[in-house]
């Protein structure tokens, strides 16, 4: 690979981060400044997910509990992803590697919903 | 006529409140006397009478029979207010057992384990071969299809029934069917039969005369008690508008863990106490989740139900009987 063609790549790869960033309307998410996006965490209480709509950066780790008596399940309306049956103070994560809006709920209780928006 | 018909029902229903068997009065009698309450549906008009007049007068002529709903023995579960439920439902077997008039079989309308384990399964099984009736009929509640899309609870307790698990079969005259309403829930619906199991019933309940006694079972309520908490079935309408033509037509539900009934013209809705543990009242808690009450009082909220079927009349009468009478 030559000089030129490796300053064409990082000189596309700059435009292409500039796009995403314009395209998602946040420019106060600096991807550049967080090489490790934070993880963050969604509580299963009284057969609701809280917060109800969580905002992660792209390569966040969402880590549903369980605070209820009763199994609940972690399950995307869109097939994206699908957590076993999670009993009291038991864990599913997810990490989620594109920008997008996950909308999710319990299987087992559907009238429980929440989102997750990965900008 | 519809009016003159209405209006006997709700003089009928007026009379049951000027006796005090409306739902608050009927807990409160089952308080203090230990007993329950007889819905007796003649010609879908429902009357009601005190458990100890009527009990014995449903009792075995031929012809006759009887059978007892249990539901939600959730075995597995172990948090407050029953860390035992393996216990409480051999008590309730025991009840059954013990009955004047041998049920000819048992119903259990679902969520038989917490998290659908074989363990869990093997405990129920264990416990539910001490009952006297050794007809077992199932049908799954959410708890029950948890991981495998059902194929455990179809293994076990559904061989030669269709899709999820629903049947239908016939005893002495009357037709039953079990439903299923747990499988393949929507995001932010309720409960649901899905249209595969709606052509199935239709085709079911197709050329059976209006004559014959329906009993439909399924585990979430077949009628909208409480939508905030999911306390109903999406498409039901549909499934009951197949049954508007009989003349008798009885819904057992569980999952909600109290009893609750509602009669709509011919049809007579009606939920089953747990084994296990009860729920409260709908919009009473911030969730449907297990109401925990004092060890000494788990009893009066726990229970079965008893169903008693007399040919001259055809009439289904309930009898629901907390585990502690």
């Amino acid at each position: 690979m030559t000089g030129k063609s490796v300053w064409v790549a990082s000189f596309a790869a700059v435009v292409l981060i500039a796009i995403v960033l314009l395209s998602a309307g946040s420019p106060s998410v600096k991807a550049n400044d967080q090489p490790s996006a934070p993880n963050a965490e969604v509580k299963i209480d009284n057969f609701s997910f809280g917060p109800q709509t969580l905002t992660v950066p792209v390569g966040a780790t969402v880590t549903w509990t369980n605070r209820d008596d009763i199994p609940h399940t972690v399950v995307s309306t869109d097939g994206v992803f699908k957590s076993k049956v999670r009993d009291t103070d038991e864990t599913f994560s997810y990490t989620f590697t594109k920008a997008g809006t996950y909308p999710y709920f319990c299987s087992i209780h559907p009238k429980m919903t929440g989102q997750v928006m990965v900008k | 006529m519809p009016d003159k018909k209405q209006d006997l029902i709700d003089q009928t229903l007026q009379n049951l409140n000027n006796d005090g068997v409306d739902r608050r009065g009927f807990l409160k009698c089952m308080a203090w006397a230990g007993t329950g309450l007889v819905w007796t549906m003649s010609g879908g008009i429902p009357m009601s009478r005190a458990f100890a007049k009527t009990a014995d007068q449903s009792a075995g002529k031929g012809g006759d029979f009887s059978f007892v709903q249990i539901s939600d023995s959730h075995i597995g579960f172990n948090k407050p207010a029953n860390p035992d439920v393996t216990a409480t439902l051999q008590t309730a077997i025991n009840k059954i057992n013990a009955m004047s008039h041998k049920p000819d079989f048992i119903i259990h309308t679902g969520d038989l384990s917490q998290l659908s384990k074989p363990s869990e399964f093997d405990t129920l099984d264990q416990a539910l071969k001490g009952a006297s009736a050794k007809q077992i009929y199932f049908v799954p509640g959410e708890h029950d299809m948890l991981n495998d899309n059902g194929e455990q609870y179809l293994q076990r307790y559904g061989k030669g029934t269709k899709g999820t698990g629903w049947y239908s079969f016939d005893q002495k005259g009357v037709h039953f069917v079990g439903l299923v309403n747990v499988a393949n829930l929507k995001a932010g619906g309720m409960g649901s039969l899905g249209h595969e199991q709606l052509e199935w019933l239709e085709d079911d309940l197709k050329g059976r005369s209006a004559s014959t006694p329906i009993v439909l079972f399924a585990h979430i309520p077949l009628w909208t008690i409480y939508p905030e908490w999911g306390w109903g079935t999406d498409d039901s309408e549909q499934a009951l508008s197949y049954v508007k033509r009989f003349g008798s037509v009885t819904v057992l539900n569980g999952h909600i863990h109290q009893i609750m009934q509602k009669i709509e013209a011919k049809v007579s809705f009606h939920t089953a106490m747990s084994t296990a543990f009860p729920q409260p009242a709908p919009g009473t808690a911030p969730s449907a989740g297990p109401m925990k009450v004092p060890a000494d009082q788990l009893q009066q909220v726990l229970g079965i139900t008893d169903v008693n079927y007399v040919v001259s009349g055809r009439s289904l009468a309930i009898v629901d009987s907390p585990l502690g009478a």
